[in-house]
């Protein structure tokens, strides 16, 4: 090396490559902060803080943790109802309540804990909260009336027709037509068992017992089958559908999966270059699933749920149909990038046509086809949750029709809970077969 | 010599007597093995497509001669209607514009967040190699939760628009790019980042000037790829959800007859959006990976 080579020109380039380089580097985050502004103008951020509702929020992370149980009195009937999430499902049958109510005559006590007492009687009803002092509330002239130590606090809303409370251990309303508390527990309630099985409120010791030794509560079968049935037949729940629907998902997105890959293999021949030398037909196959590709699976399960109606089969038909484009595709691709003399090998030998691709080719791209297969098995796994919502089958259709009812965020919790197991599931079973038959045979 | 491929046991290897034989014998179980797969391969397809044509609301056979139904009756009406098609598709660009906009913010922001993950979760570069199982955990729950779940609570919660959907996919993004970067990043020469550390470089100038320039094509692929997969799963998530050219198309879809002139111009931008797009990051993408200039 002489110093020659270090002539100003040189110095010069690299002078300037380095500004370059810096300008780049200033200028590409600037442009992306520039976008982003720009996006959140676009996207109304700013309007988003009004429109955020937080109590929401509020609501449906208290769900995902805890139940509430609904006390309620009907003022004209003077009925009262006890109920779980305030579900006909999960109401307390005649004769049987939480130990925290009591019922004597006319009069019912709450016992919301930490020394909340709440109590219902012909008179009208008391809310007792500790540290404060007595809230009384009367019916006159049809309206409820407030009785309370002044200043009257801001965790109190007093309107016209409707008073209500809201405390940390539970919240109160009284409107003309009823009055009603609400307690929080942790825990999602009835989980195992509703309130009219058997089992109910039994500990796993006494459900031991029972399914051991205890004699049968049902003549007719055994205490575990009976457990068993109870459980899977749960009607707040409802476990043997959501089971049902985990499994039609999977099988939505294994049927899809496999179908794709069975009609696309033979038709990535048709459009790998050194098996079809017939030119137009390859062109044809690759604009096939071009087409496949850009048409989107959005479009062909909107399609497809038009001609078969909603259900587990046309979702792993709108799948089967997306995939074989990428499949098609990335088949082509594999089969270009064989190694011929395989092939020729084997034709030495006097193979025919076929024999030569199922002993020349399929081993070459046996790892390639197996690895996409099972990836794509364990994305569709998750593309089904949504096609589910579509077409109206499986997890998908549970989950939606759980939140737009906006009410049953413990189900909405539960829910997705299960699709994250099934799909990590899915994603660590893929992950084994594809190192089990690429590395293993 | 030892024959390995057989193990220790005499009995198992074979008879090199008469190798005629045993090679006959391996490729007769070998063929029953792969017919017995083969078997319950099957067994496993017809079943399933049984049980789920059983569980469809319309049976497979009956639905068959109307796949074609709905595409037609609809295309009759906007075929009818295609005077009209230039103006609608003018009408629904915003919308189009939005459900880009949707996946290209959540690209970037997701691309953001899984680039600090995934060094975060690389052996051999990680800031705090004790944390590493943290954040790969991490990526994998981002990685399994479906957008639509994310999307749909957070409709809930933030009313509707386009910011849930963002989030929904920015989060999901992060988990997938976040593996495939740290993927990328294990393969890294460290010599860069011994230089850099030589000289005194701290954590964060190691992986800027050290790590991100060896990996930057690489992950700019990725990124690439992955906005293809986005800008189909926001106008999915418009369907389903809020916001953008997947909403407009619901709305078109439940009017019914009358506006399937609207129905197909949707369709139709939809499809030159995703076609385009697709062109357009495969040519970088090839690019990138061979190293060429852009």
């Amino acid at each position: 090396m002489t110093m020659t080579a270090l002539s100003p020109s040189l110095a010069e380039t690299v002078v300037r490559g380095f500004d370059r380089k810096r300008r780049f580097a200033i200028g590409v985050p600037l442009a992306i902060l520039a976008y982003l502004l720009y996006a959140a103008v676009s996207f109304d951020l700013a309007g988003l803080v009004g429109r955020a509702r937080l109590d929401n929020a509020a609501i449906l992370l208290g769900d995902f943790w805890s139940h509430k149980t609904h006390v309620s009195r009907d003022n004209r009937s003077g009925k009262v109802v006890v109920a779980i999430e305030g579900e006909s499902k999960g109401t307390y049958p005649d004769g049987m309540l939480p130990d925290w109510v009591t019922m004597a005559g006319a009069v019912t006590t709450i016992d919301l804990g930490t020394g909340h007492v709440v109590t219902y009687d012909d008179a009208g009803a008391r809310f007792v909260v500790p540290g404060y002092g007595t809230i009384d509330i009367r019916p006159e002239g049809g309206k409820p009336v407030l009785t309370a130590p002044e200043p009257i606090p801001g965790w109190i809303s007093v309107a016209e027709n409707k008073v209500s409370v809201t405390t940390a251990a539970g919240r109160f309303s009284y409107t003309r037509s009823k009055v009603e508390t609400f307690r929080y527990q942790p825990g999602w309630e009835l989980w195992f068992f509703t309130l009219d099985s058997p089992f109910y409120g039994k500990s796993v010791g006494e459900l031991a017992a029972l399914a051991t030794m205890g004699d049968r509560i049902d003549p007719d079968r055994s205490n575990l089958g009976y457990m068993a049935s109870e459980f899977w037949t749960n009607k707040m729940w409802r476990h043997g559908d959501v089971a049902w629907a985990i499994f039609e998902t999977i099988l939505m997105a294994f049927l899809g999966t496999t179908a794709a890959a069975l009609v696309a293999l033979p038709l990535g021949f048709l459009a790998a270059r050194n098996f079809m030398p017939l030119g137009p037909l390859r062109f044809a196959a690759r604009r096939l699933f071009d087409f496949i590709r850009g048409v989107d699976g959005l479009i062909w399960t909107i399609i497809l749920s038009r001609a078969f109606g909603p259900g587990p089969m046309t979702g792993a038909i709108a799948i089967a149909i997306t995939d074989t484009g990428s499949f098609g595709k990335m088949f082509s691709e594999a089969l270009e990038n064989i190694d011929s003399k395989q092939v020729e090998g084997v034709g030495s030998t006097g193979a025919n046509a076929l024999q030569k691709a199922r002993f020349g080719v399929i081993p070459q791209i046996t790892p390639v086809l197996v690895s996409q297969v099972l990836y794509y098995l364990e994305s569709n796994t998750r593309s089904a949750t949504v096609i589910g919502a579509i077409v109206g089958g499986g997890i998908g259709l549970l989950l939606t029709q759980a939140i737009i009812t906006q009410k049953d965020w413990e189900e909405v919790a539960y829910y997705m809970v299960l699709i994250v197991l099934m799909v990590m599931l899915m994603d660590s079973l893929s992950g084994w077969l594809r190192r089990k038959l690429i590395k293993g045979s | 010599m030892v024959d390995i491929a057989f193990g220790p046991e005499r009995g198992k290897r074979p008879d090199t007597a008469n190798i005629q034989d045993s090679y006959l014998d391996m490729v007769r179980r070998k063929r029953m093995y792969g017919g017995i797969l083969l078997v319950i391969f099957i067994a496993l397809m017809s079943s399933g497509w049984i049980l789920a044509d059983d569980r469809n609301a319309g049976g497979f056979w009956n639905g068959l001669h109307q796949v074609f139904d709905f595409p037609s009756e609809v295309l009759s009406e906007a075929w009818e209607k295609r005077a009209s098609l230039p103006a609608i598709f003018i009408e629904h660009i915003p919308a189009l514009i939005e459900t880009l906009n949707i996946a290209a913010v959540a690209t970037l922001l997701g691309a953001l967040a899984a680039m600090s993950l995934s060094l975060l979760a690389t052996r051999g570069l990680a800031r705090w190699p004790r944390l590493i199982p943290l954040f790969r955990r991490t990526m994998d729950g981002l990685r399994a939760i479906p957008e639509i779940v994310i999307a749909l609570v957070l409709i809930y919660i933030l009313g509707g628009g386009p910011v849930p959907a963002v989030i929904a996919i920015a989060l999901h993004t992060g988990g997938a790019l976040g593996k495939l970067f740290s993927e990328v990043a294990e393969n890294a020469d460290l010599k860069p980042v011994e230089g850099l550390a030589s000289v005194g470089a701290n954590w964060s100038q190691r992986m800027w000037l050290g790590v991100i320039p060896q990996v930057a094509p690489n992950w700019l692929s990725y990124a690439l790829l992955r906005f293809e997969i986005n800008v189909r799963a926001s106008a999915i998530l418009g369907f389903v959800g809020e916001g953008g050219i997947g909403h407009d198309l619901k709305l078109a879809m439940q009017w019914g007859q009358g506006r399937y002139d609207q129905v197909v111009a949707i369709f139709l931008l939809l499809f030159f959006a995703i076609v385009v797009i697709d062109r357009i990051s495969d040519h970088y993408r090839n690019k990138l990976v061979k190293g060429a200039a852009l």
